[in-house]
């Protein structure tokens, strides 16, 4: 039996397709849609039909699909949803079972969840609504910078000077981008600078809910590919080890998948 | 949905609805019948003024500031009105709302605005100060506070006490000069007595919630307990609240429920953001009920620790057989009443919000906690995130969300009931129903 895990945020929609084996519920496949246009609702349909058609998974086989994420009540092919918190927690469980601390940096919220070992939340806290430290924060100030993503983290990569970002607020730390561009600052140090300032803030969250490092955490979502971003993480105080698993963008998918198998199995034993 | 418990509407609701209205109109119709005005904050000691006579009415500024934030178009031009004027969005909203009404010369409730003929106010939080001075400048009338800031009432002692008591006696010579009324004492005693037993019997109310089902729901709580901040030493406050006390009684002694699919508890904290109270109707949709919050009981509600160690009413002076027959030992009395006052406690000190809000937690027999890190109000969002950390530190389940008692400009509608959805899994709950 396949469940299917459908996560609609506002950059991509990722799907994770997981299946019963004889050891456990399996990932069986994933796909990732980057929808063009703002009709949510029409992306994560077909999302799910090319997800179905690219991974040959018939849609008779799937008996649930979960959706979660910002837009998760907007999925029609949807039989149920859960929140982002529930996914994180449980994906999070699945593909790191030591971590009791899930930070997942989204493109519009960043988010803390505190889980216990069957991956269920016990507390969670998000950026309210201020951007800064959230991935769009990232991704302003890249262009700021006149950099891709990628190049963005590469760049702060190379950089051997720390310069002290006093603004978290994404609009005043853009302001301070342009004044250390007019200071001859190089791109590699303003690169540095404004992602150690977001994993500042990323890490002050962690430690409000995962306390004081005590405890391994994992992060998912995006950033993970910025290694600029994991090293400030890794070396911001508080955080604790920081485990980064494998395809970390869909593990709110995966999570609203288990959910989703759970649920049915719960449903069959009722 | 799935009905637990029998419900049915509280039926003294709509008289709080027309006490209140007739409230307003009071205050605005005053000086046609040769009364008097006055405005202060809710947490003004109103019974001195009481003492100028019957026809004396207030406009407290809080609870007018909320019902501006009730009507989104007339609240936005106070906003504007203030804003234009050069003063910063980052102030109290309550304030600028006030202010908003007076600078455009606009009464909520229709007509012009009606200026007091003083300002009388206690000064807990520095916008408390600030708000009825910048007020009284732009109205050119008199202005008197009395400063509170004598600490935590557990390290209250005689000193402290009479510095509270002395201003306030001195209040009363201002306040004869101001209005060329002679003080009657009797009317003053009369009025203490009466607001004693209002903020008692609004704390009795709220222990009767401790029981399962809740009789009432927080969102309804809000109709009644403002009545107290508009007016807690008239005689009409007191015996809404016997009437009130009443039916309620009846409720539990019957099951009646606020809310018929109760299955998790919750409380709130602050002032919530006014304009979207709708929030507590859909906590309903899971079968969550927010049984009250330290504010709602706390804020006009006057409390002591019983003998069992429970939370309960403070007994009154009168049932304790003390003395008030002089203005003097009267006063005396009715400061060390306010300054009992549980919202007070916290302005020195976030732990002793966190206990109280424990005790509630503890007694109400709640499941979680949301906090509003309410932007609007400096005063009462002092320490929240320590009283998270306390909350979460004793395993209590806590989520916060931010936004603005008074300023929907700063409140994202969609974003909180999103995170509302994330906590109520938390507690393990899914929709019963969804609300038309």
């Amino acid at each position: 039996m396949i469940h299917c895990g459908i996560d609609v945020g506002s950059r991509s929609i990722k799907l994770v397709f997981v299946e019963e084996a004889a050891t456990g519920l399996a990932v069986r496949a994933r796909h990732i849609l980057f929808p063009g246009e703002l009709d949510l609702a029409d992306a994560a349909t077909q999302a799910y039909t090319d997800g179905l058609s690219a991974t040959g998974i018939d849609a008779a086989q799937v008996a649930t699909v979960m959706a979660t994420g910002a837009f998760r009540k907007l999925v029609d092919c949807a039989d149920d949803d859960v929140t982002e918190v529930s996914s994180a927690a449980r994906g999070a469980a699945f593909v790191c079972p030591v971590a009791r601390t899930v930070i997942e940096v989204g493109a519009e919220e960043v988010r803390v969840v505190k889980n216990d070992a069957a991956g269920h939340a016990l507390d969670f806290s998000a950026n309210d609504k201020c951007a800064s430290g959230a991935g769009s924060f990232a991704e302003s100030m890249a262009r700021a910078l006149q950099l891709s993503l990628a190049d963005f983290g590469a760049a702060a990569m190379r950089s051997t000077t720390v310069i002290p970002m006093n603004a978290r607020c994404t609009v005043f730390a853009e302001s301070e981008v342009v004044s250390l561009i007019h200071a001859a600052t190089p791109v590699e140090d303003i690169a540095r600078s404004v992602i150690d300032a977001l994993a500042g803030r990323v890490a002050a969250m962690a430690r409000r809910i995962g306390g004081d490092g005590a405890t391994d955490a994992v992060l998912i979502g995006g950033m993970v590919n910025n290694p600029a971003f994991v090293r400030a993480l890794r070396e911001s105080p508080g955080v604790g080890c920081l485990h980064l698993p494998e395809f970390p963008e869909y593990v709110g998918a995966l999570g609203a998948a288990l959910i989703a198998a759970e649920r049915n199995r719960s449903h069959e034993h009722a | 949905m799935t009905t637990r418990y029998p419900t049915q509407p509280l039926q003294c609701w709509r008289k709080a609805k027309e006490l209140r209205a007739q409230y307003y109109r009071d205050y605005a119709m005053a000086k046609e019948q040769g009364g008097i005005r006055w405005a202060g904050s809710a947490w003004a000691f109103d019974a001195i003024p009481a003492g100028l006579g019957r026809d004396v009415h207030s406009l407290t500024g809080e609870p007018y500031a909320a019902a501006i934030a009730h009507e989104p178009k007339f609240n936005l031009e106070c906003q504007n009105a203030v804003e234009t004027a050069g003063f910063s969005r980052d102030l109290c909203s309550y304030m600028r709302s006030y202010w908003g009404s007076l600078t455009l010369d606009k009464y909520l409730f229709g007509g012009a605005f009606p200026k007091p003929d003083f300002n009388f106010q206690t000064a807990i939080c520095c916008s408390h100060g600030k708000w009825y001075q910048h007020a009284a400048q732009l109205e050119g009338t008199p202005v008197r506070f009395i400063d509170v800031s004598v600490g935590p009432y557990k390290n209250l002692n005689e000193e402290r006490l009479m510095y509270v008591t002395n201003q306030c006696l001195e209040s009363i010579e201002w306040m004869e000069q101001v209005t060329g009324r002679k003080f009657d004492d009797a009317l003053f005693i009369e009025a203490v007595q009466n607001e004693m037993h209002a903020t008692a019997l609004w704390a009795e109310i709220c222990a009767l919630n401790k029981v399962r089902p809740a009789p009432l729901d927080e969102k309804t709580m809000f109709s009644l307990y403002v009545l107290a901040t508009l007016s807690k030493s008239s005689r009409w406050c007191v015996d809404f609240y016997q009437e009130c006390r009443d039916e309620v009684r009846d409720r539990v002694a019957r099951g009646i429920a606020a809310v018929g699919n109760e299955r998790c508890r919750i409380i709130s904290d602050t002032q919530p953001p006014w304009g979207f109270l709708d929030l507590f109707r859909y906590l309903e949709e899971f079968g969550a009920v927010s049984v009250g919050s330290l504010y709602t009981f706390g804020l006009q509600g006057i409390w002591e620790t019983k003998a069992d160690g429970s939370w309960g009413p403070r007994t009154t002076p009168m049932e304790l057989g003390l003395s008030m027959n002089t203005r003097e030992e009267v006063m005396r009395l009715y400061c060390d009443w306010n300054l009992s006052k549980p919202q007070w406690q916290h302005f020195y000190d976030p732990s002793l919000k966190s206990e109280m809000m424990k005790t509630i937690v503890r007694e109400w027999n709640v499941d979680g906690v949301i906090l509003h890190l309410n932007r609007g109000c400096e005063g009462l969002s002092l320490g929240i995130m320590e009283n998270r950390l306390a909350l979460a530190e004793a395993g209590i389940p806590v989520m916060t969300y931010e936004g603005n008692m008074g300023d929907e400009r700063e409140f994202d509608y969609a974003r909180t009931k999103n995170r509302i959805d994330s906590f109520m899994e938390i507690l393990g709950l899914r929709r019963d129903f969804v609300r038309a």
